[in-house]
This record gives C-alpha cells, structure tokens and sequence, in this order.
C-alpha cells in the first residue's frame, strides 16, 4: 500500500504567549514568559498561584453565539477559537473536499475540569433537580470536536485522544495515520485545554508535581536548571490543519511543513516516573526516525517535552543521548515550557507548532531561564536566546501519565 | 414586577435577546429556536424564580411566553 504524504497548511495557536499564532511565536523567539500570577480567579487558598494563564480571551460570538458561551467549558472554547485560525490559514471550508473526508481529531488530558468543578457545587447545595443539561454536554472531552464538526460542518473522522500531556501529540500522530492511509483528506487536530482550577491545582500540587516558586513566577519554568523544582500549569490551544500534500498542492494550499513520522509507545514502569533510562522514550522516536526512514545525523531540533521537573528532564536528556549517539551533542533541544508553562493536553499541539514555525523560519525558540545548567543534563538547549539555524527535520517529543510517550517527526519543504 | 414581565426578563437573560422583541406571544421553538435542552434550563430558571416545581409532562404544554404566564398564574392561587 502506498502512503500518502501528510503536509501542513495551518496553524493557529493560543496560550499564554498570546492569543494568535504571531504573538505566540514573536513572544517565545523573543524569550519572553508567558507565567504570571493567576488574574481570573481568587487564588489566597490555593498552595500555587502561578501559571501559564491566557489574558483578555473573548471568543467571537460568529463562532459561539453568546447565549451558548457560559454552557461550554473554555477548553472547548480555545480549541474554536485555535482551530478556526488554523482552518482560515489554510483555506480549508467543507467544500474543499467531500465532507465525510474531512476530519476533527483533538487531544485533551482532562477536559471540562471547571464546569465539572461548578455543576458538582450545584448538585451538593442544590439537588439532582438543578444539575444543568448543558453540564455533560459542556464537560465531556469529545465536545471540542464536536463544536468544530458543527460549526464547520466537517463531516469525517471526529474524536479527542487522552493520554495525559501527550493527549494532542497523539492526537496529531493518529490525524496524520488518517491521511498516510488515504482515509480521510483533511484532518485539523492538536489539542487544547483548560483546567486552571483549584481542585486540579490542589491535586497536581498533592503530587508535588508543580514549582513552588510563587514569588518569581516568570522565572519559576525552568528546564534543564539545577535550581528547577517541578512544572508551572498553562492552557490554551495548539491547532494544526493536516490535508494530503497532493491533493493540497494541487488545490494550490500554501504548505507550511510535512509530517514525516510517528511514534508511540509506553514506559510500563511506573504511574508518573519516567523510566529513567528512556527505555519507552528511545524506542518512540526511533519509531519516528525509522517510519520517516531518516538517518538522525539529520534531525536539527527537538522541542523537548522538558517540563521543569527533577527527574524528567535529566531521563530526557538520558533517551535522546541513547538514541543520537554522537550527534545528541551537535543538535539543538529547546523546551519552550520555559515560557508558556505545560499545556498538558494541548503541549504537543503547541510545541509541534514550534516545530513547524521552527523549520519554516529558521529561528529555533530558546529554553528560558537557563542559568546554571544542570550537569546531568549536558546537551545544547538554546539557552535564553533564540537561535537561527537552518534545520531539515524536527521532533516534538510529549510524554504524560500512566507512562504513554508520543514523538512525531516534521520536515521543512 | 408583573409575573409576565418577570418571565420575559428571564427569557431576555437566558437568550440574550432584547426583551423588546419577547411578548406574550412569543413562541420557545418556532420564535426563540430553542430546543429541547434549552427548555430544560428554562424551566429550572422559572422554578427558582417563582419557587414553583412545573412537572417534566407540564413542560410539553408551555409552548410560548403566554402559556408560561398563565401556567404560573394558576399555580400561585
């Protein structure tokens, strides 16, 4: 069976960098953090008070009329508002193709968190008989999908990944078998989230998963630093649309990158601890390389999944020496969580986003706040500065809960 | 405030649709093009609005504002 080529023809992105892809990118090459003291809610209970939160977001009401927009949960808000970017930069409308052909396939680790968090205060104070009918609706993970499918009227393949922080790199992986295969023509995927909420604090900060480090929140992401102490929780959306390269140059699509590979595999070793030799992660993105059928000398970029913590960046950093060899020394690793917190189950959306921006301008994103870099991790991350370097190939790597790891392989055209 | 001009505000806030175009008359589905789950939270909002338990059958009856009103009407005696 012959495979189809997959290409990129748009993006559009939300976190809190900026709520469009152009400040997004022009935010992260220029090194700024996207982490601030929490605005939206009251936060003097909560044991962390900082993260990667989205400023001034009003979603258009051509996309939700208003009476709709207190019913859905934000995450299915970002993901329309990322999406219909995406969708408007590619140029893509249900009669681009049959619509059964085009698809909606999203990641989100754990959906409609707050408006679960809301009902559930409404059915204890109030009874069964006050539980909102929009309260399913609202909160189950597929409805970002859904809302696009209807708002778009895209009629193909349609359903949400979870798989914890590497929700959307599967995501995007599955999209892209969609196309390879010839099954659907346009696939828009990525992922997105929302879970800013005291409940999903309280339990990520239980796992003492997250930074401490209230008081300095823009310095607190810190990947690859000895003085790192766990990830900073963001949101928002990283939207992506995926079409057949042929038949979108064909339709005349600007094609901004290809999807050469994918792989996907799991650590089987520990609930939240990465196996600290990559014995998962290695075989993931030799799973990309080999599928792309790409010697490693060269991959030039690998957005990290680095998300700040003790153990997760040095057993990264241990996998991608395993599986470069000599050349893990001479390609760039930037995690870009520096500045935009972790997105959970919108990281591999974003940060394949970066990817793509990477190989289309030149301009690889640095890792902030690199101060004394760790010895244990001894690799070339793009300390503070954004870099420009020609590169070919770039690999996201998303890795999340229960040990499920995703790596996915794009080119420049 | 009048039962009537009470049921027409909570529509008003529930659709966002200015209450100068919401009367008597004016009909959930073919006017206001609400379905089904709408008429659900509707109904949860004049409960607790007008402290009143309307039964799920009695729903199916209150096709419009005015059929609404008058259902409260009878109620309240």
């Amino acid at each position: 069976m012959q495979l189809q080529r997959v290409a990129v023809t748009g993006i559009g992105a939300i976190c809190g960098l900026g709520n469009n892809l152009n400040d997004v990118w022009a935010n992260a090459i220029a090194g700024k953090s996207g982490i601030t003291t929490i605005e939206r809610q009251d936060t003097s209970a909560w044991p962390v008070t900082f993260g990667g939160e989205v400023k001034n977001f009003k979603l258009s009401e051509e996309l939700m009329p208003l009476k709709e927009q207190d019913r859905f949960d934000l995450f299915n808000q970002y993901a329309l508002h990322a999406g219909d970017e995406a969708i408007r930069q590619a140029g893509l409308t249900k009669d681009t193709y049959e619509a059964s052909r085009i698809g909606v396939v999203l990641g989100t680790g754990l959906g409609g968190f707050p408006h679960i968090e809301m009902h559930h205060k409404t059915f204890l104070e109030k009874g069964a008989r006050r539980v909102s009918p929009f309260f399913i609706p609202s909160v189950i993970p597929n409805m970002a999908p859904g809302l696009m499918a209807i708002h778009f009227g895209f009629r193909g393949v349609n359903y949400t990944t979870a798989s914890a922080c590497a929700s959307s790199a599967h995501a995007i992986g599955t999209a892209a078998m969609e196309i390879m295969l010839g099954r659907q023509d346009a696939v828009v995927t990525g992922g997105t989230e929302a879970v800013i909420t005291p409940y999903t604090i309280a339990g990520f900060a239980s796992m003492k998963a997250l930074s401490k480090r209230n008081e300095e929140p823009g310095r607190a992401s810190r990947p690859f630093d000895v003085g790192r102490d766990g990830f900073i929780m963001g949101e928002g959306a990283g939207i992506i649309v995926l079409e057949n390269y042929e038949k979108a140059k064909a339709r005349g699509a600007r094609i901004i990158a290809e999807v050469v590979g994918w792989g996907a595999t799991n650590d089987a070793y520990h609930i939240t601890s990465p196996h600290p030799e990559g014995e998962g992660t290695v075989p993931c993105m030799l799973q990309a390389l080999e599928q792309a059928g790409v010697a490693k000398e060269l991959v030039g970029y690998i957005n990290a999944h680095g998300t700040s913590t003790p153990v997760g960046d040095v057993a990264e950093t241990n996998a991608i020496k395993r599986v470069f060899g000599d050349h893990a020394k001479k390609l760039a690793v930037s995690s870009t969580k520096s500045m935009t917190g972790h997105l959970l189950g919108a990281a591999g959306g974003l940060e394949s986003i970066f990817c793509i921006k990477a190989l289309e301008t030149g301009i690889l994103p640095p890792t902030i706040n690199l101060e004394n870099q760790d010895p244990a991790c001894d690799l070339d991350y793009v300390a503070n500065k954004s870099r420009k370097v020609d590169i070919q190939y770039a690999l996201n790597n998303s890795f999340g809960f229960g040990g499920t790891n995703s790596s996915t392989l794009f080119k420049k055209v | 405030m009048e039962v009537q001009d009470k049921v027409i505000k909570l529509v008003s806030e529930a659709t966002k649709m200015d209450a100068a175009n919401i009367s008597i008359n004016t009909t959930f589905v073919d006017d206001l093009n609400l379905d089904s789950l709408d008429m659900v939270e509707l109904m949860m909002k004049m409960e607790d609005e007008f402290g009143v338990e309307i039964p799920e059958d009695e729903t199916e009856n209150l096709k419009s504002i005015g059929d609404v009103v008058n259902y409260l009407k009878t109620k309240s005696h």
